[in-house]
């Protein structure tokens, strides 16, 4: 969904989001239905925020319990009456959703298997090349697929999990690998990854489909349970749960919006997964106003996935060929990658076409289109486990381009591995604190470290702003939208393709006649950007649009001609096309879609279908099937988005139809089919290999199919709901300067989260040398309870110091009854917050709150656990307001 | 003369985000005070403290909540000049400087201004200050100069959630009763309008929605013209603030080695610049 | 968007003459006192290009307005469905990441052992990245994994940041390092 979508929506429950301050604008949406059509707003949240401020119900929870919350709702709706008779839920239960699948006879719950499920062992995956991955143990998911059908390993969930964290001979795609036949065309490859389908139960009553284990598995997520592990009311619980029911049906649909407070968790997926089983429980995808709204943090966070510098995957969320998994030849990748119902049955186009794009005319047919040349990844090789690596003198340099890790995770330990490289280059617009804590760090100002000793060769190249460059930014809608160079940027100041496109030409000079095999690759690589502009091609920089094409695409042998879209891409390397997602923005030349400015007229009901461009292929809600009924009629005329046209035998709507445009919704599934002919008219998840939503994920997670509660890696309480305290599978790199607080430890007995401010922006280097907004929000502080104040002698604005097993650092008290103490488990527990903007550069410093955090992370993405953590608070002797 | 115009802030859908405060500053390009770092307040999250001559916006932060948590809120406020239809501020301006545009807002022509602070004692809700960097009166002037070329004022523009509205006083009246309405229809009895109706100086032309006692937002609950039944208590407090205002300005950052550590860097730049 | 703010809009007239603000610098010791009589709209010739807010994810769409090649003012474009013309207190302080004195403009080096900077040619200095990246790449290089496998990469290079820009450099870039054989790529999304 997209934030204008939640002005439709009749609830919106926002949490693991700080919407009204992190993201003020999108919050417009919500406000509007709110005023507008008195839809109810929910916010779930440790601290009463400014987002708190404007619901009409606040629901407190303990940070990491989130789970536990979701869980009891979940249980709620499956018990209610109402729920079980309605027959749009029905109907999505069983139509639109996998409730009505058998799983295998093997599958173990938590319920039944001591609080983990089946599969669970020792890991012994990864290579010696790279010891980095961090695993404490790992799943077998074998036992979790469909009864007499293998989906394969290919989810796509999580493709980080698909670093090589699966062997391929445990999961039996060897065999499958063997007889798959090779291309182009690549159709009986494709052909011969078919399974048979899978055994349904449509009464829903077998205790093996997936209503009947999802129903006994939040069975034991009680009111009461609820309200013992979050310290939220079970009242104030029942009442969110209340609202959202109310608020779901044909007439009515909820929203959620979560950010980073549901990632940064050890278990983020899982919870994530949690609110989507909802959702579909609710009927709430595909429709106006209703799904889950991920409010990102950064203006093109979504295109550096989709275009991904990101280690786990190549263009468009295909996992990055790896040398842990048998992709030894292209043949092989495609045959363990290619899911051959649904939309992804097209994966050898897509793969084929980025592989031209990468090595132009050098990729043939004969030289499995450059693959050979293609690195591959020898496990995890994300932020977390480089920083290990890099403080263990594995990584010798370090490009960074717009990011401040001196002020990250662990941010000791980052910057101890930042001094162990030969090598640093920062390309940024400000002198932040990874430029510069060489000299200016704590540990160099305190002289623990010399700056002499640190042998780092060190360079800033300062960067062109936004409005002093021409680019795309791809928002959190999925929408490309071009910003255009309105300045010259002063002095040494470049953009940032400046940089990378003249690093790539030195090095097409230096390598230019070197004959090592293993240099042929980057020879071949397609490097040729020059700006048509006589002005900016002096001044070096490449053309902006050019690169631009390359993502969407082109028809190898005649690049003036664009594909127009992906339903264009060919097997056989006749298109080039960088990002199969993107194909369509650019449609052909002098038609850049992403700057399209035109708004749809005032109170017409629209998608806005010509303001940027959405992917794939402009839709502004994924799976908008769904928000018609089997029939293909609209759910009801309020929520009416996409329906079947009768007499235009087509799909049509306010949107563009996420399904192929002329199937009827009666059509069947053809047998024996591949890709979209494999799924039936009444199937709206088209992504998805059986075309229906996941209640029950049998792969792409690598840490169970179903969310349960986990404590935090560190937590005041053992777990009231499993014998399991924590994931079982969590990934934790264990070192002295990493080191965790035991369960219950009465040295850090405080829960603490860390958050952003409306006034800052993120680790702050755009944000703390902007006068405007630091006058707003001059110093670091903690949020604490007037309740633990006044146990630890702490009064407003007084220094106090916050501990970890990592590190302490000092704020200013900020006591306020916006935070609460939590009766949890029966104890009392304080729960502390603070913002994490601050450094020591800029207009205005403070120290670095992520010094408190650690390399602790979930198993299926490696994001760290950075809100849910312990810590110690104490009041510093003799310091008050700025006298220390 | 033009129809009046005005705004009308809604303050039950104020996300306190201060949108408001930085578009004013970036349109009028008005200077942070203490060069950006002032220190923390502690006061909630509002760190600009007032209204004066270099914060022409101001969001206000009241936090409400019983001991037990059982009741919570937290009011969120973005005050401005009032733009008085009786302004007390024009009426003891000694050189004539404040003035009545023909869109029926009070603007201070900083050129006539003599900053004598007459007009900083008369208004009754502590709205102007001397800005330190012209040395005259200053305050919001309902971006006279926007408007005057067909544009909205830059702070309603920016407020991303339509908390500050912006239009013909008689359409916002209209939009302020309605809404008014609704919150009474959906349990909000507290709510009401400030300074809508003339009997209050004869009008605000900016004027708010209000879900508590005007004090509990820092507004005088009966404001007077200075030349009619002036209390001194009133004059006092509104004194005492502008003058806590300006030691805020002009005071020092007493931060120790933040503040040295800064300086440092500032020479650090210059060098390395 | 109310109808009072489209009604106004749309009875938008001309600019009167008058006093030009005087001074449009922002941060403070050459500001002009702010003239508000016969004050004339100080972007009244400006040049308006349409931009993006380079803070968080929502796409609110800007307009730069530039007076002789210099940008003067930065608001929100009224039309765009994502902003229609709002922006929070980030975007509108986006004129203060262009217009800044603290704003650094020279490429800095600092030699292995050295306890302060040196400005350095902006040629000289990629020169020099490229002959390191170079160097690194060729010592790091693995053509074939302790397994045997063919996998034709570096590990020892790494690539950070990409979340605040342009998607034509998260291309570029990840073009770039996996031409090279460089593996580890990473953004914000990741943390």
């Amino acid at each position: 969904m997209y934030p204008r979508s939640m002005a439709d929506s009749d609830c919106v429950m926002v949490m693991g989001s700080n919407m009204a301050e992190c993201h003020p604008v999108a919050f417009r949406w919500p406000m509007e239905a709110k005023t507008k059509n008195g839809a109810k707003l929910i916010h779930v949240d440790p601290r009463f925020t400014r987002t708190s401020a404007m619901a009409d119900i606040y629901a407190p929870i303990r940070a990491g319990s989130d789970i536990a919350f979701l869980g009891g709702i979940i249980n709620y709706v499956i018990d209610d009456q109402r729920w079980s008779t309605d027959p749009f839920f029905k109907t999505w239960l069983v139509h639109y959703s996998n409730a009505a699948t058998i799983i295998s006879g093997e599958y173990k719950d938590t319920e039944d298997n001591d609080g983990v499920f089946s599969g669970l062992m020792e890991y012994k995956g990864g290579v010696e090349d790279w010891p980095y991955n961090g695993f404490v143990g790992e799943y077998d998911s074998r036992s979790w697929q469909y009864a007499r059908t293998r989906m394969g390993d290919q989810g796509r969930v999580a493709a980080t999990a698909q670093s090589g964290e699966v062997t391929t001979t445990r999961s039996g795609t060897q065999a499958d690998t063997a007889k798959a036949p090779d291309g182009p065309p690549y159709d009986a490859l494709v052909k011969s990854l078919l399974k048979p389908p899978p055994e349904r139960d449509e009464s829903l009553q077998n205790p093996r489909c997936v209503f009947q284990i999802v129903k006994r598995h939040f069975a034991r997520y009680t009111p009461e349970m609820v309200e013992r592990v979050t310290g939220c009311p079970k009242d104030t619980m029942l009442k969110v749960a209340r609202t959202l029911l109310e608020n779901s049906g044909p007439e009515r649909t909820c929203s959620f919006a979560y950010a980073v407070a549901w990632t940064q968790h050890t278990n983020g997926p899982q919870i994530i997964g949690c609110a989507a089983l909802l959702q579909i429980l609710l009927g709430n995808f595909g429709r106006p106003g209703a799904g889950i709204m991920a409010l990102r943090g950064h203006a093109s966070i979504q295109g550096s996935t989709d275009v991904p510098t990101l280690y786990h995957s190549i263009h468009g969320y295909m996992p990055a060929p790896s040398g842990l998994k048998k992709h030894d030849t292209l043949r092989e990748y495609l045959a363990i990658e290619t899911l051959p119902t649904g939309y992804w049955a097209n994966t050898p186009k897509f793969v084929i076409s980025y592989l031209k794009s990468m090595y132009g005319p050098a990729a043939t047919k004969d030289n499995q289109f450059g693959w050979d040349w293609h690195p591959k990844i020898l496990g995890d090789h994300s932020h977390l486990p480089m920083f290990v690596a890099m403080a263990d003198g594995k990584v010798k340099g370090m490009l960074l381009v717009g990011q401040n890790p001196a002020t990250s995770l662990n941010a000791k330990l980052e910057r101890a591995g930042m001094r162990k490289l030969e090598w640093l280059v920062v390309k940024d617009n400000w002198l932040h604190e990874s430029a510069t804590f060489w000299k200016n760090a704590p540990e160099v100002k305190h002289g623990d470290i010399k700056v002499q000793d640190i042998k780092t060769e060190i360079f800033f190249f300062p960067s062109s702003q936004v409005a002093e460059t021409e680019g795309t930014f791809t928002n959190t809608q999925r929408m490309l939208q071009t910003h255009f160079k309105a300045a010259e940027a002063p002095g040494d100041c470049r953009t940032d393709v400046w940089f990378t496109y003249q690093l790539g030409r030195r090095l097409k000079k230096l390598y230019a006649e070197s004959q090592e095999p293993r240099d042929e690759g980057f020879k071949n690589l397609v490097f040729d950007y020059e700006h048509d502009d006589a002005r900016e091609r002096e001044r070096g920089e490449p053309d902006a649009m050019k690169l631009l094409k390359e993502i969407n695409g082109y028809y190898s042998d005649d690049p003036g001609r664009h594909v127009a879209t992906f339903g264009d891409l060919k097997d056989d390397g006749s298109t080039t096309c960088a990002s199969w997602i993107y194909c369509g923005v650019f449609p052909a030349p002098g038609q850049n879609r992403a700057a399209s400015r035109q708004p749809d007229p005032p109170d017409q009901r629209g998608a806005q279908l010509n303001w940027g461009y959405a992917w794939p292929g402009n839709r502004r809600i994924i799976y908008n099937r769904a928000s018609a009924d089997l029939q293909g009629r609209p759910w009801s005329e309020r929520k009416k988005w996409v329906w079947w046209d009768e007499a235009q035998q087509k799909w049509v709507g306010y949107d563009v139809p996420d399904f192929t445009p002329t199937k009827p919704p009666s059509a069947k599934p053809k047998p024996g089919a591949t890709g979209m002919d494999a799924l039936g008219g009444g199937q709206p998840f088209i992504l998805k290999p059986d075309g229906v939503a996941w209640l029950f994920v049998p792969t792409g997670l690598v840490d169970g199919p179903l969310p349960a509660h986990y404590e935090p890696a560190e937590s005041p309480i053992q777990n009231p709901f499993y014998k399991q305290q924590a994931s079982p599978v969590l990934k934790y790199w264990k070192r002295d300067d990493n080191a965790l607080a035991a369960i219950g430890d009465t040295r850090f007995p405080y829960v603490i989260t860390t958050y952003r401010l409306t006034e800052h922006y993120l680790a702050g280097a755009m944000s703390r040398w902007n006068p405007w907004l630091t006058e707003l929000q001059p110093e670091l502080f903690i949020e604490l309870s007037p309740e633990l104040a006044e146990e630890k002698g702490i009064r407003n604005l007084d220094w106090v110091r916050i501990s970890t097993p990592r590190s302490q650092i000092r704020a200013k008290a900020l006591v306020t009854r916006r935070l609460r103490p939590f009766t949890i488990d029966g104890k009392t527990i304080h729960h502390v917050g603070m913002p994490w903007h601050w450094g020591w550069e800029g207009v205005v410093t403070g120290d670095v709150v992520n010094e408190l955090t650690s390399l602790v992370g979930d198993p299926n993405v490696t994001i760290h656990e950075g809100k849910a953590f312990v810590c110690n608070v104490e009041k510093v002797a003799g310091a008050r307001n700025g006298v220390v | 003369m033009a129809e009046p115009l005005g705004f009308f802030t809604d303050t039950t859908v104020c996300i306190g985000c201060k949108a408001c405060e930085v578009a004013c500053k970036e349109w009028n390009q008005l200077p942070s005070s203490h060069g950006g770092a002032p220190t923390l307040s502690g006061d909630s999250y509002d760190n600009t403290r007032q209204l004066d001559g270099l914060h022409w916006r101001h969001v206000k932060f009241v936090e409400q909540f019983s001991p037990d948590r059982a009741d919570g809120r937290w009011l969120l406020m973005s005050d401005v000049c009032k733009h008085c239809v009786r302004a007390g501020c024009m009426e003891v301006c000694p050189t004539g400087a404040i003035m009545r545009t023909e869109f029926d807002t009070v603007v201070i022509q900083s050129d006539v201004c003599n900053g004598c602070r007459d007009c900083i004692a008369a208004c009754p809700f502590g709205v102007i200050g001397i800005n330190p960097v012209s040395n005259t009166a200053q305050k919001c002037t309902l971006c006279y100069d926007r408007l005057r070329a067909g544009m909205e004022p830059a702070c309603s523009k920016a407020c991303p959630t339509d908390s500050i509205n912006f239009g013909t006083i008689a359409d916002l009246k209209k939009m302020a009763a309605a809404r008014v309405g609704q919150l009474h229809e959906r349990g909000e009895q507290r709510a009401y309008l400030y300074g809508a109706d003339e009997k209050m100086l004869g009008g605000l032309n900016s004027f708010f929605l209000l879900v508590d006692k005007p004090e509990v937002y820092g507004l005088p609950p009966d404001p007077k013209m200075p030349s009619r039944n002036l209390t001194p208590s009133s004059l006092w407090s509104t004194l005492g603030a502008v003058v806590i205002g300006l030691m805020g300005i002009f005071s020092f950052r007493n931060r120790g080695a933040t503040a040295r550590r800064l300086e440092e860097d500032d020479v650090e730049r210059r060098r390395t610049a | 968007m109310d109808s009072s703010r489209r009604d106004f809009l749309r009875a938008a007239v001309g600019v009167t003459s008058g006093t030009a603000l005087g001074g449009l610098a922002g941060l403070g010791a050459s500001l002009a006192p702010t003239l508000a009589r016969a004050q004339e709209l100080r972007i009244k010739d400006a040049k308006t290009t349409p931009s993006i807010c380079p803070y968080c994810s929502v796409g609110c769409a800007t307009l730069v307005h530039t007076v002789d090649g210099k940008i003067v003012n930065i608001e929100g474009d009224l039309r765009s469905p994502h902003n229609e013309g709002t922006l929070c207190p980030k975007g509108a302080a986006t004129y203060q990441l262009h217009i800044n004195p603290n704003r650094p403009t020279k490429v800095l080096h600092r030699a292995p052992g050295a306890t302060d900077w040196e400005e350095w040619d902006l040629e000289r200095a990629m020169d020099r990245v490229a002959e390191l990246v170079k160097k690194t790449r060729d010592e790091t290089f693995i053509e074939r994994a302790t397994s045997g496998k063919l996998v034709n990469m570096t590990p020892a290079i790494f690539s950070l940041g990409g979340a605040t820009l342009d998607i034509e450099w998260n291309h570029i870039q990840q073009k770039l390092m996996r031409g090279l054989g460089i593996v580890a790529i990473e953004n914000q999304a990741r943390i």
